[in-house]
């Protein structure tokens, strides 16, 4: 600290406190509205205390309700966590290998290979949705994890992260594995691996929640309950319009589709920030 | 052989969707495919005409600029209070980052659900200080709406960004300005700000490019491009237009101007990237 500004020091905190506040008010009055019955929480103002309904509501909102009205939201966790699973584990092992492939040997078209990869930067799923649903719906895949994951486990930043660490490894050691004996894949086992391996747990918590967010692809690949993401799920359950949408169950929802992300990122806060900072470099 | 899955899936869902798109948007086929005839470049000129497309343009420019710079001044803010503390930054970068973690639907819905008219809990306190809210029937509200989902789940993005920024000017610099008798509010405008530019441009371009396309899930579920049209940015007008609508050209055409604008964000990043080497 520079100076003593006591002022200066109470605003900075006032002012921290406030934004904490504000950043953390939806989400509770989210978690307020999930404790609560449907009565009262459509009546105009909703208690802001947490109710004693909290049970039947998380219970409901994840087994259903027995009629069979309600979807459940089990199954939809289910699915969105497979699917961020298979795209964060996939994105990684695949970007780990063509950065392996394109540092390490020499083959034709090599740079072409790279800069394709490169291009894919500038192709998000938003600007290419029509034509990639016809790929997808082509081969079959609608309504399968395949269908949910594969279209969107191609990563150019990874790749680009990957070869950039692998091109820091000093060639002593790769040197020394070859005098030791060990053949490229023994190498790569080895040695790389080993090294990346927080570049590789960076990755994962920002893939993992990029696969668990994902929405307009699941929107349009998934026609069948039983393959929603839980974020589809949500979105279906307020379609109907404020008088019949079950406020409290949508909110519980709400609260077990923001759960697993959060923890990853504040669990894993030190990747999580290493993380974006690598990938966007 | 090892790089062969990645090029099988960038082959497959990125360049022939992306050729595909480029052919349709010159092609003009009815709703079920069955006949397909090649116009040219009338699918753009009818986008071009199209009143609707111009407007959802101008929706896209006023929430992207509004979401860039709201998000970007409120987590400066934040952040140079948070480097100013001495203990608790890293508490208070706890409690600000997990909003990154939300999924861009359920923050639409979580926001819907605090400012819907009828039942919500912020509504129903602007409507008792006087003033009618109404996100369903009033588009200046309904963009508001957006507007704030969307900020509220970028600030922990920029607020990362700028700390990291901030706590990497050297505090020797800040020292010596001290000395010469300028005050926190001189320091900030002379030394932080200018030494942050970086940071803050690298954030502007990103901001854009997350209120043009990742902010699809906050405008389908918290407004539906309505009332009206006038809260349909860009993305969800290829979307309703190719899936609701069915009119696969000028969906296609609509893809090809988008892919043209991400270009011209990529190069204007990487040339800033190259030039803050020179910094």
């Amino acid at each position: 600290m520079i100076e003593r500004n006591r002022f200066l020091d109470v605003l900075s905190h006032v002012v921290l406190m406030v934004g904490v506040l504000v950043v953390a008010f939806p989400v509770y009055v989210t978690f307020v509205a999930s404790t609560h019955t449907m009565q009262e929480v459509v009546q105009a103002p909703m208690p802001l205390w947490p109710g004693s309904h909290a049970w039947e509501n998380y219970t409901t909102a994840l087994f259903g309700d027995g009629s069979g009205t309600a979807p459940a939201v089990g199954r939809m966790m289910m699915v969105s966590l497979i699917t961020a699973l298979v795209i964060a584990l996939a994105k990684i092992s695949m970007s780990l290998l063509s950065a392996f492939a394109i540092v390490y040997f020499k083959f034709p078209f090599r740079m072409a290979i790279f800069w394709a990869i490169f291009m894919t930067l500038m192709l998000p799923v938003e600007v290419r949705i029509g034509p990639t649903y016809q790929v997808v719906a082509d081969l079959g895949l609608l309504n399968s994890y395949a269908g949910l994951t594969v279209p969107l486990v191609a990563s150019a930043t990874a790749t680009f992260l990957f070869r950039q660490f692998f091109l820091t490894i000093p060639d002593e050691l790769v040197e020394a594995a070859r005098m030791d004996g060990a053949g490229p894949m023994r190498f790569f086992k080895d040695v790389l691996l080993p090294l990346s391996t927080s570049s590789m747990a960076a990755l994962f918590v920002i893939q993992f929640i990029y696969g668990w967010n994902q929405y307009l692809w699941p929107l349009l690949v998934t026609t069948e309950e039983r393959m929603y993401p839980v974020v589809i799920g949500i979105k279906r359950m307020i379609s109907g319009g404020d008088a019949q949408t079950e406020w409290n169950i949508v909110m519980a929802t709400a609260m077990l589709a923001m759960i697993p992300p959060a923890l990853v990122v504040i669990l894993m806060q030190k990747w999580f920030v290493k993380g974006l900072v690598d990938t966007e470099k | 052989m090892l790089i062969a899955p990645q090029v099988t899936v960038i082959g497959l869902f990125f360049f022939w969707p992306a050729l595909q798109a480029l052919l349709q948007s010159l092609q003009q086929s009815d709703a079920f495919g069955t006949s397909v005839e090649w116009v040219g470049f009338t699918n753009f000129q009818r986008l071009w005409e199209d009143e609707s497309y111009l407007e959802s343009f101008q929706t896209t420019a006023v929430f992207s600029s509004l979401v860039a710079f709201l998000g970007i001044g409120i987590s400066l803010c934040l952040a140079y209070f948070a480097d100013r503390v001495v203990r608790g930054t890293l508490i208070y970068r706890t409690l600000l980052i997990w909003p990154y973690a939300v999924a861009p639907a359920v923050a639409g819905v979580v926001w819907l659900f605090l400012f819907s008219p009828s039942i919500g809990v912020v509504s129903y306190a602007l409507n008792q200080w006087g003033f009618e809210w109404n996100a369903l029937l009033n588009s200046r509200h309904a963009m508001a709406l957006i507007v704030m989902a969307a900020v509220w789940k970028q600030i922990s993005y920029n607020f990362l960004f700028f700390l990291a920024g901030l706590q990497s000017i050297p505090k020797s610099l800040i020292e010596a300005a001290a000395m010469d008798g300028a005050g926190p509010w001189r320091r900030f405008w002379t030394i932080q700000f200018p030494l942050l530019s970086p940071t803050s441009f690298f954030l502007l371009v990103i901001n854009v490019v997350y209120a043009f396309f990742d902010t699809f899930g906050i405008v389908d579920a918290a407004t539906k491009g309505g009332p009206g049209k006038d809260t349909a940015i860009l993305v969800y007008k290829v979307y309703f237009d190719g899936f609701k609508a069915m009119d696969l050209g000028g969906s296609a055409a609509q893809s090809v101007v988008l892919m043209v604008i991400v270009v011209a964000l990529t190069v204007v990043q990487f040339r800033f990237v190259e030039k803050k080497v020179n910094y």
